[in-house]
């Protein structure tokens, strides 16, 4: 069976603890000729910078060629040709698709349609499973282990898919515990804290970001966006409430680190970019290491 | 069971499909392909029901229903029974069931769903019968009963 990487739950914690292993080993040795002869496809439907650059280095350190697209106007979608029909076509040029896409589901049913396996780099508003092996991986890095760790996500944690799936990815790790921080309007989906209370998982929600984070082994930000809000008042009143500030670190345990998944805009205070305790630049670059070690596990090149 | 009631419209050979809600008649009968069929087809609609306030019933002549097929009406009519007829007399009688895998009935409620731009079935899992509650295979979106819409 062709392995495809669609959602962060088609992986079982054996591939999440295979990937840390891989990426560690590419953190060390980066360039290695693993897709020496192979092209991969890297379709982004709909531009996305930062993934794409880290993707598409991700590959080239590896020795693959690239085939592919940068926004939808430059491909054949324009010319109202489906994804069935751009996919089978590519699959048929291609030893890997990347992909990313606005629609939701679309990764999935390029899988259903494709011969060479899919890595999802994102589908809408749905999954972008490379982000949360990549802060998977920045916690495994920071912390030594993904075992009993308290995880502190603050911002939108309604829309926010990055903290979703992180949620899924660590709920299959020894003795978790979730603390929320998030607006009234912007709060944890109860579907997510229903798997939490069916895993026997504990959590807090909390509505006001405070020294609470002194209990914290990782400190997960995220953009509270004007859109999210049906009410504009409501978003005046809570965004500056939300924003790390440098002088809230000072009783954090020592290995406590800050993610982030970037861009930022105004969450985590620029004030805070010195501390040691702030890993969202490292984090991003923990990105390539993952993607190729994604790539990897999926062609089973290693 | 009642023989006298079943005399109304008697069928030989056949199904009976009671308690319908009266105002998913229609779509019980496109999902069952029922206005493509050759059969006899007579019913109901509006009938009084304790149960239901309105129901409807549906009476198919020489025509039986894999599970299959009568489990995709269960969404829009949990209730339903059927009675199976041979030679007037009802012999057997069933309930549907929701199917665990829902394919090509329900339109998923995500506007951002790829399901609603390529040509492709749709296709949903049941997370919980009660209260119904359905996941897109696609999308991953979960809807709940109010917000599933059919297709
Ligand atoms: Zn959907």
């Amino acid at each position: 069976m062709t392995k495809h990487l669609i959602s962060i739950t088609d992986y079982s914690k054996e591939d999440y603890m295979r990937i840390m292993e891989l990426a560690a080993d590419f953190e060390a040795n980066p360039n290695q000729n693993l897709l020496d002869g192979k092209v991969v496809a890297s379709m982004f439907f709909e531009p996305s910078t930062r993934t794409r650059l880290s993707f598409e280095t991700a590959i080239s350190r590896l020795g693959g060629r690239i085939i592919g697209f940068t926004d939808s106007s430059s491909s054949s979608v324009t010319k109202g040709e489906t994804l069935h029909d751009t996919i089978k076509m590519v699959s048929g040029y291609a030893d890997m698709i990347v992909m990313r896409h606005p629609l939701e589901g679309s990764a999935r049913y390029a899988s259903e349609v494709s011969d060479v396996p899919v890595i999802n780099a994102g589908d809408g508003a749905n999954q972008h499973p490379t982000q949360t092996l990549l802060d998977l991986y920045s916690i495994y890095k920071t912390q030594g282990t993904l075992d009993n760790q308290n995880i502190f996500m603050v911002g939108d944690l309604k829309y926010g898919r990055t903290v979703h799936s992180l949620l899924m990815a660590m709920s299959q790790f020894e003795n978790p515990i979730f603390n929320f921080i998030a607006p009234k309007e912007l709060e944890m989906p109860k579907e997510y804290k229903q798997y939490l209370d069916s895993k026997g998982i504990k959590y807090y929600e909390h509505s006001e970001f405070t020294d609470i984070i002194s209990e914290a082994d990782i400190v997960y930000m995220t953009r509270v966006q004007r859109e999210r809000f049906s009410d504009p008042i409501e978003y005046e009143k809570v965004k500056n409430v939300y924003i790390l500030r440098n002088s809230m670190l000072e009783n954090t345990k020592e290995n406590m680190r800050i993610l982030h998944p970037l861009p930022r805009v105004n969450e985590i205070h620029v004030d805070v970019d010195p501390n040691p305790k702030a890993y969202y630049f490292d984090q991003a670059l923990n990105g390539m290491y993952t993607r190729e070690a994604i790539i990897a596990h999926t062609l089973g090149l290693k | 069971m009642t023989k006298k009631k079943l005399k109304v419209s008697a069928i030989n050979e056949g199904t009976v499909i009671d308690q319908i809600p009266a105002k998913s008649l229609f779509k019980v009968i496109d999902i069952l392909k029922l206005d493509q069929s050759t059969s006899q087809v007579t019913f109901g609609t509006n009938l009084e029901s304790e149960k239901l306030g309105h129901k409807a019933i549906i009476k198919v002549a020489d025509l039986f229903f894999e599970d299959e097929v009568v489990n995709k009406i269960a969404l829009i009519a949990p209730h339903a029974k059927l009675n199976i007829i041979k030679d007037y007399e009802v012999v057997e009688k069933r309930t549907v069931e929701i199917p665990e895998r829902i394919e090509g009935i329900v339109k998923c409620f995500n506007p951002k769903c790829i399901t609603h731009t390529e040509h492709m079935p749709t296709q949903f899992t049941v997370i919980s019968n009660e209260p119904l509650e359905i996941k897109c295979h696609y999308c991953e979106k979960h809807m709940s009963k109010d917000q599933i819409e059919m297709l």
